[in-house]
């Protein structure tokens, strides 16, 4: 009696190990069924003029997306410039003052900015930088995606402190280290993988973006290394090329898909590894 | 006669409502070293981070009466300055996890951003791992991390840490706890040796140790100075009877 109520329980234990494995395998499907698509249909656009040249005339062949590669390289510096220390520092504050009213009112904004839709940042983006300047740029652009970069980076930051024990504070501040030094030269130091890999997984995040880029840095069949013009940006590109009626365009498009994945993926190995060490 | 560096004046503790030091009054002698005893929770760790100020930084803290350091009320100095002049050891230690072992020696001048030559940098690192007793042992691997030393080994290199910066006060919050027999009789020879040069204040809850090393003890009893007085004699005689019992081990 005892022994098969045993054995029911055994076998219900593999069932339910069972039934969480084949869910964790279906999951990963999809995964793999996109990479297998983007590889077949964008692996033989991407080579050395796809990333060196810009885009051809409608109709011509070759061409590459080289001026999309700047703009959103340029597009994630800009965004990087101002919400990695901004970011940085506002994690450290919460951090720090865990239960202040300031810290709890900055908890709750994060939370709504990180569940805004990057739409409706792309729009307050374009009344507060690209109305007054007349004109769509890389800095509205570089706002829009530097809006949607804080959020990750003040909350790693924050979690990422929180594990530094209190002592090794006191270590330093015992040696007569003022606390703003004990904060830049410890605890930043000390919990410097962890922000790193806020900062990278925050860029994962809004490279693909398109939809705040939509109006502001509106996109540029040209290349331009200004901050002030309109500047294309790989996401941007794929929503164009994928939508015109050309097909060496749609060619362009799933490479620059390709690439943007890998990117992704690859930003999140790199954090993984960060992590890791 | 002796002059003191440290005198507690009529100084009082509180954490929120609670009081963990009670009209606590003490003199601490010039070159000598004085235990701090008393039962766990009596508030020995409390009083030597009033010392340094280290206690402003807990919520709610909040301190009566004076403590005079050569002569001046310790409250209204420059906390910064002041905590360069006193060392202090704590009781579980803290190296700095990004720093190299040479690195941790000198961080008190690093993080203060106090500039250093190369020959003064390894003189400094070199004496006081010496002083510290660990110099022998990670002298062929000192810019490896301070972490992948055992815990003992790091109680050292924090004690190294706390010689670097010269104090003229030394506060030691049981820095043998965490040691094995031999890296402890390494430390008390060295504070024997220390106090040729600075006041030691040291942290207890070892009896023999307290009677190889320290001069004078102060017995510390729920936040209250029950007795103090020369070593030798209070272990001797003690004239309180708490005292007694926690020294023949009846609690503590
Ligand atoms: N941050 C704090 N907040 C509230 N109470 C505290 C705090 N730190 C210490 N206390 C209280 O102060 C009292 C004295 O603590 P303290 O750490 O000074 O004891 P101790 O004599 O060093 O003990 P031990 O021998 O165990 O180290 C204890 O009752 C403790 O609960
Ligand atoms: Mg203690």
């Amino acid at each position: 009696m005892k022994k098969s109520s045993l054995k029911i329980r055994h076998a219900k234990n593999y069932l339910f190990i069972g039934i969480i494995g084949l869910c964790s395998i279906l999951l990963m499907i999809p995964l793999i069924l996109i990479f297998y698509q983007l590889i077949t249909l964008g692996g033989k656009s991407i080579n050395l003029t796809f990333l060196t040249q810009i885009p051809k005339s409608p109709g011509e062949s070759g061409g590459g997306i080289y001026n999309a590669i700047v703009g959103t390289t340029l597009l994630v510096a800009l965004a990087s410039l101002v919400s990695i220390p901004l970011g940085i520092l506002t994690g450290v504050y919460i951090s720090e003052y865990q239960n202040s009213r300031l810290s709890g009112a900055v908890r709750t904004c994060v939370d709504i900015l990180q569940g805004t839709p990057s739409i409706v940042i792309g729009i307050i983006v374009y009344t507060w930088v690209v109305r007054p300047m007349s004109q769509f740029s890389a800095i509205s652009g570089g706002v829009a995606l530097g809006i949607m970069m804080l959020p990750v980076i003040i909350k790693t930051t924050e979690e990422t402190l929180g594990l530094i024990p209190m002592s090794l504070k006191e270590a330093s501040l015992a040696l007569g280290v003022p606390y703003y030094k004990t904060i830049l030269k410890v605890v930043i130091p000390t919990g410097f993988s962890g922000i790193l890999t806020g900062i990278l997984l925050s860029i994962s995040r809004v490279a693909g973006e398109t939809a705040p880029l939509l109006f502001t840095a509106f996109g540029n069949a040209f290349l331009t290394y200004s901050i002030f013009k309109p500047i294309s940006a790989i996401p941007l590109l794929i929503f164009n090329y994928a939508t015109s009626p050309y097909e060496e365009w749609h060619q362009l498009a799933w490479g620059a898909s390709l690439l943007v994945v890998g990117m992704i993926l690859l930003l999140n190995l790199v954090a993984k590894g960060v992590t890791k060490r | 006669m002796t002059e003191s560096v440290l005198r507690l004046d009529h100084f009082n503790f509180f954490i929120g409502e609670n009081q963990i030091l009670n009209d606590i009054n003490l003199k601490f002698q010039r070159k000598k070293v004085t235990a701090i005893m008393g039962p766990s929770g009596c508030g020995k760790t409390s009083m030597i981070r009033c010392i340094n100020r280290m206690n402003e930084w807990v919520k709610n803290a909040r301190v009566e009466g004076e403590i005079l350091f050569y002569g001046k009320n310790l409250f209204q100095m420059d906390p910064i300055l002041l905590r360069r002049k006193i060392g202090m050891v704590f009781q579980r230690p803290n190296p700095f996890p990004t720093m190299s072992i040479f690195e941790n020696v000198i961080a008190g001048y690093l993080l203060n951003g106090i500039k250093l030559s190369k020959t003064d940098k390894e003189r400094i690192v070199e004496d006081s791992l010496r002083k510290a007793a660990l110099w022998d042992e990670v002298k062929d691997g000192i810019h490896r991390k301070g972490t992948f030393l055992s815990g003992g080994q790091q109680q050292r290199l924090c004690i190294a840490r706390a010689l670097a910066m010269n104090p003229r006060l030394l506060l030691l919050d049981e820095p043998t706890s965490a040691l094995d027999p031999k890296a402890t009789s390494h430390i008390e020879e060295l504070i024997i040796e220390l106090k040729k040069t600075v006041t030691i204040v040291l942290v207890t809850h070892n009896i023999a140790q307290a009677s190889r090393v320290s001069d004078f003890t102060a017995f510390l009893y729920l936040g209250e100075l029950v007795e103090y007085g020369e070593t030798t004699k209070m272990f001797t005689v003690p004239e309180d009877k708490r005292t007694e019992e926690y020294l023949t081990g009846k609690f503590g």
